[in-house]
């Protein structure tokens, strides 16, 4: 089989977004960032939101990462803009369910795109991690927002 | 057919194995070593007919056992030539040998405004633990730079290290350059200045004939799962002036000489650093391999491998796109190959290659400080023992230059 099988993880689709990133940079009107790293290969991603009224206005990611994570974020930014925080979360869930091999919603599907694409990584273990970072970052930005929220 | 040195592939049944639909080819030796089938029955002759506590029975069994436990130790002692048992302590890994001599000598001898040298090139067990200390004892790190092609700059080396340096700790083998440093000639640096030298091991006596008196080490840190051992086992060696003036790290069970109410009193070496039960079934088998090594010869393993890079160094040198870092002359290089393909990051290139059967590292090796130093997130790496083979070399070469077409061209 050999390399054939890297098709499966790196389609088409996936290495367009990953050598022509959507919403790459900084966003100058961003309310909220947060800087998640993996630290078993030292890849950091810096995911930039701007929210109000609880939905996403606008998002957008900076840092260094392999291909799989830089295709994963920008397939994020393009599903979750303009949606609300309490959908985008239940929609991070659900790429998180994709990326471990289980079932989702076909609405679900539908919304997440060309980000549903990269539930092939279920295939491949040892990049799970690569495809779920800037998703945990998003989460952990939206998590902390509440929490404030709430205080 | 290549079957390593000395026909030795046999030995090591995991290898023969398919992964991905590939015959397996592991290179991934920097990390974790293949354990012989030598290694694996001592640990199953251990259990199945040895197995009791050390130092602690009367009875038949704990007799054998601890017999057995301080025979490896002796094994661990003549291959790397230490003067004698005593200077030979048991501890998990190279890393936990390392934290001892920082947390325990290092706290012990560093003083506020001492300077602690170490290199850009160094595991984060060589590393962190120093920061540690330094900031406890507001001491100075200091980073010894490497040359523009990749090596130990010892004309750095000569003005980091001052009267005011009290340690100097330094990888004796890079995990990443595939260097070798010349740790004899920074004991002697290290030693007119006064400071106490230490080798980290890891890396090196896996793959190289070590002698510790000849280097003049203070310390030297080693793992056993690098050299064919399991993991969990490790060693401490020290001079025994300092391992006796050196604290114990942890107490308890094993490491007393007698218990009373409010205070204790430590056993002699090596024992008093030996606090609960061992590793026991860890430190025979690491003597099994120091036989197994020995079999071999060191200085044959080591000529094995350079042959093995002077065969696929120039062929990596070759592929467009390729980096490779660390000396490009063969001679000065271990088998520790790091490399960046293009732009490519090292996670895609060792997918990649996992899907051609071939393991390889990629990341940051756990030199975090180096990368930096390389202005590099990661990198790839690929790493020889005695058991690999040109085949293998050839695989990796071809099977890279698949993986630049695929991503290339965005399929194959």
């Amino acid at each position: 089989m050999g390399l054939s099988k890297l098709n499966l993880l790196y389609k088409e689709t996936v290495l367009d977004h990953s050598q022509h990133p959507r919403h790459h940079g900084q966003l100058p009107d961003a309310t909220a960032h947060l800087e998640l790293r993996n630290p078993t290969c030292g890849d950091v991603i810096d995911v930039q939101a701007q929210i109000e009224d609880d939905k996403i206005i606008d998002l957008s990611f900076d840092g260094v990462g392999c291909t799989i994570s830089q295709a994963s974020a920008s397939m994020m930014t393009v599903a979750l803009i303009g949606q609300s925080v309490k959908r985008a979360r239940e929609l991070i869930t659900d790429f998180s369910k994709l990326t471990i091999g289980d079932e989702i919603s076909d609405q679900a599907d539908e919304e997440l795109g060309d980000a549903a694409i990269l539930g092939t990584v279920a295939q491949f273990p040892a990049r799970i991690k690569c495809a779920a970072l800037p998703w945990h970052a998003l989460d952990e930005l939206l998590e902390k927002r509440e929490v404030e929220k709430n205080d | 057919m290549d079957n390593g040195l000395n026909n030795t592939r046999k030995d090591f049944k995991i290898l023969d194995q398919i992964v991905n639909d590939e015959p397996f080819v592991y290179l991934d030796n920097a990390a974790t070593t293949q354990k012989p089938a030598a290694v694996l029955q001592s640990i199953i002759n251990y259990y199945e007919h040895d197995n009791a506590n050390v130092h602690r029975g009367v009875h038949t069994l704990a007799e054998r056992a601890t017999a057995d436990f301080e025979a490896a130790r002796d094994k661990v002692a003549a291959f790397i030539n230490a003067p004698s048992r005593k200077t030979i302590v048991y501890t998990r890994s190279t890393t936990e040998s390392l934290n001892w001599i920082a947390s325990s000598f290092g706290n012990m001898v560093v003083e506020a405004g001492d300077e602690i040298v170490i290199s850009q090139m160094e595991h984060h067990s060589n590393v962190v633990p120093w920061q540690q200390i330094a900031a406890k004892k507001h001491a100075v790190l200091k980073y010894i730079d490497l040359t523009a092609d990749g090596e130990l700059d010892m004309d750095h080396a000569r003005q980091q290290i001052t009267p005011k340096t009290k340690i100097v700790s330094i990888a004796h083998a890079s995990n990443v350059m595939g260097v070798v440093n010349p740790i004899k000639e920074l004991a002697k640096l290290a030693h007119a200045n006064g400071a106490y030298m230490i080798g980290d091991g890891a890396q090196s006596t896996p793959h190289l004939p070590v002698d510790v008196q000849d280097l003049d080490v203070d310390f030297y840190a080693l793992s056993g799962h690098k050299m064919l051992a399991p993991t969990g086992i490790g060693v401490l060696y020290g001079k025994q002036e300092l391992l006796e003036a050196m604290p114990p790290v942890q107490f308890g069970g094993e490491m007393i000489d007698f218990v009373h109410h409010q205070n204790a009193s430590w056993k002699e070496l090596p024992w008093k650093f030996e606090a609960g039960t061992p590793n026991i079934s860890g430190a025979i088998a690491l003597g099994s391999a120091i036989d197994y090594l020995n079999d071999l010869g060191m200085q044959n393993i080591h000529a094995y491998e350079q042959e093995l890079v002077n065969y696929t160094l120039p062929k990596l040198l070759d592929i467009e796109g390729l980096t490779v870092y660390g000396p490009h002359d063969p001679a000065k290089h271990t088998g520790v190959l790091a490399f960046n393909l293009d732009d490519l990051h090292p996670h895609d290139v060792a997918s990649g290659l996992d899907m051609e059967g071939i393991a390889v590292r990629a990341g940051h090796h756990c030199a975090q400080p180096l990368m930096e130093y390389l202005d590099v997130a990661a990198t790839a790496r690929a790493s020889f023992y005695f058991y690999n083979t040109k085949e293998d070399a050839d695989r990796l070469v071809n099977s890279i230059q698949a993986v630049k077409e695929f991503f290339a061209n965005g399929t194959i």
